[in-house]
């Protein structure tokens, strides 16, 4: 069976300037895969220009990868037409980050929730289609006679995000594409909108890339995880090995600097310093000029990804005693995890 | 500015000096569908050098209790009552000053850094000139180098490079965008800092640069700040003390240490204990029920309905201020006026829906 979506040595080049064409490298060679056999989790984590959006953008068709494919069950997306188009637009979802912004001012929440209705043909009753706007609104936790007729101003943060996640809800969806669904979310109610996803898998089968750079929501939430640095993995594999036991040095000050609710557990704990990535192109590993176990070698050519334990691959010379992981296939680990 | 003539009340050594006294402050706003409140007789005292945290859910309060510190409640909004007195005893009471005299605190007295950076600068000026604006405001008299030397100078102590005074916002990232933000805040060397969720928008790593840079150049210039957020982890990492609010209301002040290892309000309680951790993966413990509308607040006191330790008590009367030896305060009647633990009459009756959901789903 075709796995549900796969991203296959997927890069993704922005060129900008007339004349000098300066590249940036969003995504490079990166593969992906989900399976439709059991509903999962796979998180992807790094900081902004990481290519997290990028990636997110790619899965959900709204761009064309430079290298690569992004196949929609072994379906190429960019020449997917007409009706499985359609089709594709409806089983794939997306929530995004700003729920300030995804909303339309202008038009109240009925409004917003009936468009997917009408476009993807649901129902033609008003009445059915009253009900299943409040049933997705309820399976989120929200109280529908509270939400319907509202302006997207009159509404918190929180709510407008439960209803992106109840919209996507609407339309059955196989796949949704998170990206950073909580950032801009209160804390106390983050926990309510990570419960909804979680619900998503496990009432209605729905699998999920959940974009972050939230490490703690990412371990709460997701099965497996990838994290990112400028467009290439750094460590991959099941969520509990790369949390608890970080290998790569970008993954530990990821790790570090999670402001832990815990006054005996301060920042500042390892001596990687916290500064924003400079993005010129380099020729080695990526994360070289921030590290500090730095080596000759690590400016040479970037560190194929070393399968330190069964369900994990870190791309770091340090472990490269362990073995290379085979096709630097990522997937292959998720697997192995379950 | 000494408004009231009253020569100011001495101040025992051993105290520290307060920086903002706010008393009994009451922000509304009266819309079509009736007043809210929502800021309710808030009652905070912040040291200079001092980190106050003010946590608590969006709508409670947090935000309009800055805006109320800056003087920017635009209308339907209101400040009913209250005071904010900058600088000790006898110091400018901000809510009482005229237009002119607000527009020469901000920046200069009470700075504020906004939540988001990216749309807080002006898209079509270079940094450099919206600094330069800012402080041609206050200081008419300055000269260019003058001007231009502080303002550099602002930049450098935010870690950002000269040229970036020659840039447009667009030129800069998310983190960078917060530090102009912050060297703006910080120009004029105020005496508080207000910094409404400054990165709340910002990744992990971006976040602990930009905390650490507010912390340095506070520490800097011994201002005192007002971190208003929802991270409870950002607090335990940064404030002394920790306020949270509810529903418009202060519920409970205590130091960073107090308020982690042992919180006494129950919301407060609630509030840590949802927070995620390693320990409990796929655990979300959220707080019971849903914050009530500011237009319909329940009776007594306004946590009553999501309380698991509600009693009868506490659905009529409003909880009183408890103080305890140690300088904590708390608003709640588990807890006599000195935060003692009252024995309770009756366990509470109220069944309480948990929604403690272990997730099982691997």
């Amino acid at each position: 069976m075709a796995p549900l979506l796969e991203l296959r040595n997927v890069s993704k080049i922005y060129s900008q300037g007339l004349l000098s064409r300066e590249q940036t490298i969003a995504l490079d060679n990166v593969s992906l895969m989900l399976d439709d056999a059991a509903p999962t989790i796979i998180a992807v984590a790094g900081e902004s220009g990481s290519g997290k959006t990028t990636m997110s953008m790619l899965a959900l068709g709204f761009i064309e990868p430079s290298k690569g494919q992004v196949l929609y069950k072994g379906r190429n997306v960019a020449s997917l037409g007409g009706s499985d188009h359609m089709q594709f637009r409806r089983e794939v979802q997306a929530v995004f980050q700003d729920p300030f912004a995804v909303f339309n001012p202008f038009y109240t929440i009925d409004h917003l929730l009936t468009v997917p209705i009408d476009k993807f043909k649901l129902t033609k009753s008003k009445q059915q289609a009253r009900t299943m706007m409040e049933d997705a609104l309820s399976a989120v936790g929200l109280r529908p006679e509270e939400i319907l007729g509202r302006f997207p101003h009159q509404l918190s943060g929180g709510q407008r995000q439960r209803i992106s996640v109840a919209r996507a809800l609407l339309l059955k969806p196989t796949l949704l594409v998170a990206d950073e669904p909580v950032s801009m979310v209160d804390a106390s109610l983050r926990a309510t909108i990570l419960e909804s996803l979680k619900k998503l898998k496990k009432d209605y089968g729905i699998s999920i890339l959940y974009i972050t750079h939230d490490l703690t929501t990412a371990y709460h939430i997701s099965d497996n995880i990838i994290v990112l640095y400028r467009g290439a993995i750094m460590e991959a594999g099941d969520v509990d090995t790369v949390i608890k036991k970080p290998k790569h040095p970008y993954t530990k000050l990821l790790i570090d600097s999670i402001p832990w609710p815990d006054i005996n557990m301060r920042w500042g704990t390892t001596d990687i310093q916290a500064k924003e990535g400079d993005y010129r192109s380099v020729t080695g590993c990526r994360f070289a000029g921030r590290c500090p176990f730095v080596m000759p070698k690590c400016q040479k050519a970037p560190p194929p990804l070393f399968k330190t334990d069964e369900t994990r691959a870190a791309a770091c010379y340090l472990y490269e005693e362990s073995q290379e992981l085979a096709h630097q296939n990522v997937t292959a680990l998720f697997a192995a995890g379950r | 500015m000494n408004r009231n003539g009253s020569s100011p009340a001495p101040v025992p050594a051993s105290a520290p000096a307060p920086a903002l006294q706010v008393t009994d402050l009451q922000v509304t706003y009266y819309t079509d569908s009736g007043r809210v409140k929502a800021v309710d007789g808030v009652n905070l005292t912040l040291y200079s050098g001092e980190r106050l945290g003010l946590v608590g859910e969006s709508g409670c309060g947090k935000s309009t209790m800055a805006l109320a510190l800056m003087r920017m409640i635009k209308p339907p909004g209101r400040i009913e009552a209250g005071s904010a007195i900058v600088g000790g005893p006898g110091g400018m009471d901000l809510l009482k000053l005229n237009e002119e005299q607000i527009l020469n605190a901000r920046l200069s007295t009470v700075s504020y850094i906004p939540q988001g950076a990216m749309n807080s600068l002006n898209p079509v000026l270079r940094v450099g000139a919206q600094m330069l604006d800012a402080m041609r405001a206050h200081l008419p008299k300055a000269t260019k180098e003058e001007l231009n030397e502080r303002v550099e100078h602002a930049l450098e102590s935010v870690e950002l490079q000269r040229n970036v005074f020659r840039m447009y916002p667009h030129e800069l990232s998310g983190g960078m965008k917060q530090r102009v933000c912050i060297a703006i805040g910080i120009l004029l060397s105020p005496k508080v800092i207000i910094a409404d969720e400054p990165t709340s928008a910002l990744d992990v790593v971006v976040q602990r640069q930009v905390m650490e840079t507010i912390c340095r150049v506070q520490e800097k210039i011994g201002a005192a700040v007002i971190l208003i957020g929802h991270d409870m982890g950002l607090m335990a990492q940064i404030t002394n003390r920790v306020a949270v609010m509810y529903a418009g209301k202060l519920v409970e002040l205590s130091t960073v240490r107090e308020m982690f290892t042992d919180p006494l309000h129950p919301y407060a309680q609630a509030l840590i204990s949802s927070l995620p951790n390693l320990e409990n993966k796929g655990v979300f413990q959220s707080i019971p029920g849903l914050a009530p509308s500011l237009l319909r607040l329940p009776s007594g006191c306004v946590f009553h309905p999501r309380c698991q330790h509600a009693m009868d008590l506490c659905k009529t009367v409003v909880p009183r201020q408890s103080t305890t030896p140690s300088g904590r305060f708390v608003y709640c009647h588990l807890y006599d006026e000195h935060g003692n633990k009252v024995k309770q009459p009756e366990t509470s009756t109220k069944a309480q829906v948990q929604q403690k959901v272990p997730v099982t789903g691997r």
